[in-house]
């Protein structure tokens, strides 16, 4: 599996700070049968970035791209993460001890079998050092595909 | 007071002798001098010689703005450039600024027409004139401190900005005449309001406004609460600075001192003269400068001339307040701003698509211009901090091009209204103060 497979991708979107456009984004998703997963929005006092993780990724882009959004895709990492006290400062101490630096992050909804599951978002230049790292660490990192599927 | 009254009482017949004698000295000059004078002039087959009367003025060539930008920075001089003692600049309708030059003749005549305005505005040598004009390239801040100076003012060459010292200098020196835009009148009232800085601490008894448009309730506005008289005071780089024309205590319009410079109505589709009283282009021509005597410059702005003889004894006439632009020129914080300079500014950052909108709205009393970008797939991150330096990088260009500061905020694509596929560039939603 290259890390390419291993990404989620997340699917962004920039909002002007005004009423409805939310709504306007997950209508156009709704009505394309695309279910939203996670999300998280990004904002200033002008805009924000709406971050979503969704069940096809490719045709949300291509759907809010017809209804005139600016809508990028950037891959993250999904991290199960034991649902219990300390578990993601564990994770994030693991990071830490290499200098990784953590975009952004949020969590997923659901749990998977007690764990939760939490996005990441690295720079794209320490992405393989931070999957060894993981790896090392015995930190699972759920793929894209079984991501959409959640 | 009339500062001078030979030429400003002067008969109206006798002054238009004058003017002639000093439009074909100017021609006959600009011909020896200026070759691009020189092939106008060739164009319209007239020779100095055939300026008989203030008829054969209708003639002349036109400058426009765009003229100043062809020839750019100096073709439209009349001396070498190493003969002048000073320039300033004005905005130019896309990057490069407009120039003038002035010879120390220039400056003195310059100084003179100041002082006829300072003169209008009630002013004498023993006033102390606080000159909160802008000092630099624009001509506001040098213009006025001259004209000042030259009366025998106590000037406060205080500039723009810091409005609380600006209060603390009036109250501890005294001064008496206030010179700056009507809307940095309004701030200061505001921001002494604000600080409860009580106003009659301040002893102004007159108000010099200018370099922006404003309104009759402006004016009530800004006496009633400074306790002074306002005048209005008109000019533009092109054709000195400020001291083109000012208002006289009887407060009918502008008396241009066109001893120096001649007025003319134009319509501006034709470019024909107007009749005497009708609203139409403000033209003028130079006909003492040395330097940079431009003829028949098309200003652009709206206004009517008046030739009855005022109340106040001055013979010169008056012009009407300016009522609007024939351009889509904008006046922000007295800054003359073209929105093309702005698009020649945005089209220059890679990232920036030219979909773009100038949103012009007046917060308290200062106007405040916002650029709106709308995203572009080459602009978009999914990284706030990145469209942030997007933003500051775009806000930063705009600024150091234009000279003033102005807020810039990234919009949705297709949100700025088009109109038969042409977009819509600027929202004016300042309101009559």
């Amino acid at each position: 599996m290259t890390s390419g497979d291993i990404l989620a991708k997340q699917v962004s979107v920039f909002l002007e700070n005004k009423s409805g456009r939310l709504a306007e984004v997950c209508q156009t998703l709704g009505a394309h049968d695309i279910n939203i997963r996670a999300l998280c929005i990004a904002d200033t006092s002008d805009f924000g970035i709406l971050r979503l993780i969704v069940d096809d990724p490719d045709a949300a882009v291509d759907v809010l791209q017809s209804e005139g959004f600016s809508v990028g895709s950037t891959g993250v990492l999904a991290l199960r993460i034991p649902d219990r006290p300390g578990g993601l400062g564990e994770v994030l101490e693991h990071l830490q001890a290499e200098e990784i630096n953590v975009e952004y992050m949020y969590a997923f909804f659901i749990t998977i079998a007690g764990d939760a599951v939490v996005l990441f978002k690295v720079a794209d230049s320490v992405l393989d050092t931070t999957l060894g790292l993981l790896e090392e660490a015995g930190i699972t990192v759920i793929p894209g595909q079984e991501v959409y599927e959640l | 007071m009339i500062w001078d009254p030979f030429y400003e009482c002067m008969d109206p017949e006798q002054r238009a002798e004058l003017q002639v004698r000093r439009l074909r000295e100017t021609v006959a000059r600009l011909n020896v001098n200026v070759p691009w004078y020189r092939d106008r002039f060739a164009e319209k087959g007239i020779a100095p010689e055939d300026i008989r009367s203030l008829d054969d003025l209708q003639h002349l060539p036109f400058t426009t703005k765009d003229d100043l930008r062809d020839t750019y920075p100096f073709g439209l001089f009349a001396v070498p450039p190493e003969e002048c003692v000073r320039i300033h600049a004005s905005s130019g309708t896309t990057g490069k600024p407009v120039i003038a030059g002035y010879t120390p003749e220039d400056i003195s005549i310059w100084a003179e027409t100041i002082a006829r305005t300072i003169a209008c505005g009630g002013g004498t040598s023993h006033d102390v004139l606080h000159n909160a004009y802008g000092y630099g390239l624009f001509t506001g801040g040098l213009g006025l401190h001259y004209g000042g100076e030259r009366m025998g003012c106590l000037v406060v060459p205080v500039s723009g900005g810091n409005t609380e010292r600006q209060l603390m200098l009036m109250e501890d020196l005294g001064s008496s005449i206030l010179c700056c835009t009507p809307s940095y009148a309004l701030t200061i009232v505001d921001q002494a309001e604000e600080m409860g800085f009580d106003l009659s601490r301040i002893d102004l008894k007159s108000g010099l406004f200018g370099a922006e448009p404003w309104s009759e309730g402006a004016r009530e506005s800004i006496e009633e609460r400074l306790g002074l008289s306002a005048h209005d005071i008109y000019g533009l780089t092109e054709i000195i600075g400020p001291g083109v024309s000012a208002e006289c205590e009887a407060k009918g319009g502008l008396h241009v001192f066109d001893d120096h410079f001649i007025p003319e109505i134009i319509d501006p589709d034709t470019g024909q003269q107007l009749p005497p009283g009708e609203r139409g282009e403000l033209v003028f021509t130079c006909i003492t400068k040395r330097a940079f005597p431009l003829i028949r410059f098309r200003t652009r702005d709206i206004s009517r001339l008046d030739y009855e003889l005022c109340e106040c004894g001055r013979t010169q006439p008056r012009m009407e307040r300016i009522t609007g632009r024939t351009d889509d020129m904008l006046i922000i914080r007295g800054m003359n701003v073209f929105p093309s300079q702005i698009e020649e500014v945005l089209l220059k950052i890679e990232e920036v698509e030219p979909h773009y909108q100038l949103v012009l709205t007046r917060e308290g009393r200062l106007d405040n211009l916002e650029v709106q970008v709308e995203v572009s797939p080459s602009m978009f991150s999914d990284e706030v901090r990145k469209l942030e330096a997007i933003e500051e990088k775009i806000r930063e260009r705009l600024s150091s091009a234009i000279g003033i500061r102005m807020d810039v905020k990234l919009v949705e694509p297709k949100t700025i209204e088009r109109f038969a596929g042409k977009a819509k560039r600027v929202v004016d939603k300042r309101e009559e103060a």
